[in-house]
């Protein structure tokens, strides 16, 4: 189980979003959606304490962490509880792709290399890349850099897999690549938190979908109720911005 | 004319003395690289205290001849600290080469690590890396290969840069040479063979330094 409860973040005088409570069960997965600059981008960095929250408490499986009173070793274990997948990849440019797997099991759990190497074949099987082992980022395309990424991401074994806009930096050609292997750890009940403008992968893989606007979540249902009957005026709003244009049933 | 046979018969006794010089360049480049990797990472670290003595370093160390801080330690600093009277040249240049290079080479570090993508960081933070591991094995592998073409202009300076060692007094490479010009009178010959000696060192680090980059390039061919 993972929950949020009144996580605050501000910069400066600005703050981003105030009391903000969510939860989520094991195999669950979440979509949060919303105009952008609504700081859905900074929740999941919270969470992930990239960012410091400014209040709030945070709860992955057993470990339950103040934010306020956060120890290095607190933040450390929250982080390999919560793995992270960035929308430009954020791959080690000095490390293949199966080190770039490997690299956590080893300088994080101190797992022996080969049983590492071993594990992080297992998963370029998974995403598809064995015939990419030895090769480095800059020779991947940005479909594979971000396969890569999450496969980095599977191999924390972590609590919660947190996606940050995984597929906008890609070039059209490569997301579906992206979203199926996404939609193949969906189906393995992966559970995942991901912040995407993708609202056919919405539709098809959430459990649930959260509408933040104006650093607040407006509100949540699961994809087929929120896509057809959203209660908020906000919520009808942007879909009606996003999905117009896209051809798909516009609420 | 060229005295062409007086120069063939230097070339033995000056090369005597490039061991020396090869000596002090490497010690002094081996202490400046770990000094310099402390100051860069104390510098993008922001590390409160340390920081602004690095800074107080660099901006010294930049900010003055080498000539001078060599003078400095070797006929200044006894003066103060009596125990440095026994200092010898070779000891004095290699200590003032390694803080002069180390102040230049600091700067070129923490460029190449401030140059390294932030998302990296960010990666390796958040599978659980300690910072100190995020430097070992994330940025400073990738900031060597960014710095290592101006470290290695650096080394190759530093190389010309020990014929100051000649001043304190110490018979390297140009010592020797300058006692045997005064000698035969051959100004000359003696310091264009010396000139191409030191060029002919340069020009082997220069095909060295190709290979080296070459070499740390690899895993960024597309």
């Amino acid at each position: 189980m993972i929950s949020l409860q009144g996580i605050t973040k501000r910069f400066g005088a600005h703050t981003v979003f105030e009391d903000i409570d969510l939860s989520l069960s094991q195999g669950e997965i979440i979509v949060i959606i919303g105009p952008s600059g609504t700081g859905k981008s900074t929740l999941l960095r919270c969470i992930n304490f990239l960012e410091k929250p400014d209040a709030g408490r945070l709860t992955v499986g057993d470990l339950s962490v103040d934010t306020q009173r956060a120890s290095r070793a607190d933040i450390l274990a929250l982080r390999r509880r919560t793995a992270f997948v960035f929308q430009n990849y954020g791959l080690f440019a000095n490390k293949t792709a199966l080190e770039n797997i490997s690299e956590g099991m080893i300088v994080v759990d101190k797992l022996p290399k080969a049983k590492a190497h071993a594990r992080a074949r297992e998963i370029l099987e998974r995403i598809g890349l064995a015939d990419k082992a030895d090769a480095y980022p800059a020779s991947l395309s940005g479909g594979q850099q971000q396969r890569v990424g999450i496969g980095r991401a599977m191999a924390a074994n972590a609590d919660v897999i947190l996606f940050d806009e995984p597929t906008s930096s890609l070039d059209p050609q490569w997301v579906e690549e992206v979203l199926s292997l996404m939609k193949q750890l969906a189906v393995e009940r992966q559970t995942m938190i991901v912040v995407t403008h993708e609202m056919q992968f919405a539709r098809d893989v959430a459990d649930r979908v959260v509408f933040m606007d104006e650093g607040g979540i407006v509100e949540q249902a699961p994809p087929e109720e929120l896509f057809t009957a959203p209660k908020d005026e906000r919520t009808r709003h942007f879909l009606r911005k996003i999905l117009a244009p896209t051809g798909q049933a516009v609420p | 004319m060229l005295n062409l046979e007086y120069m063939w018969g230097l070339l033995p006794v000056l090369l005597r003395y490039l061991p020396l010089t090869l000596q002090m360049a490497t010690i002094a480049m081996f202490f400046a690289l770990i000094l310099a990797c402390l100051l860069a990472v104390v510098r993008v670290s922001k590390v409160p205290v340390l920081n602004a003595f690095s800074m107080l370093f660099i901006s010294f160390f930049r900010g003055t001849p080498l000539l001078v801080q060599l003078f400095l330690f070797y006929y200044g600093l006894p003066q103060l600290v009596e125990a440095l009277v026994a200092i010898n040249g070779v000891t004095a240049a290699v200590l003032g080469l390694t803080l002069h290079f180390s102040a230049y080479m600091a700067e070129s570090i923490r460029a190449a690590i401030v140059g390294i993508d932030r998302s990296q960081t960010e990666a390796a933070l958040s599978i659980g890396m300690t910072q100190s591991q995020l430097m070992r094995r994330i940025i400073l592998p990738q900031a060597t290969r960014v710095a290592t073409p101006t470290l290695m202009n650096y080394f190759i300076d530093m190389i010309k840069a020990t014929s100051l060692a000649f001043t304190l007094g110490v018979t390297e490479l140009m010592g020797a040479t300058q006692k045997e010009a005064a000698g035969s009178f051959l100004y000359l010959e003696a310091f264009l063979l010396v000139a191409l000696i030191y060029w002919a060192i340069v020009e082997v680090l220069s095909w060295g330094q190709r290979r080296l980059e070459i070499y740390l390039n690899k895993a960024y061919q597309r």
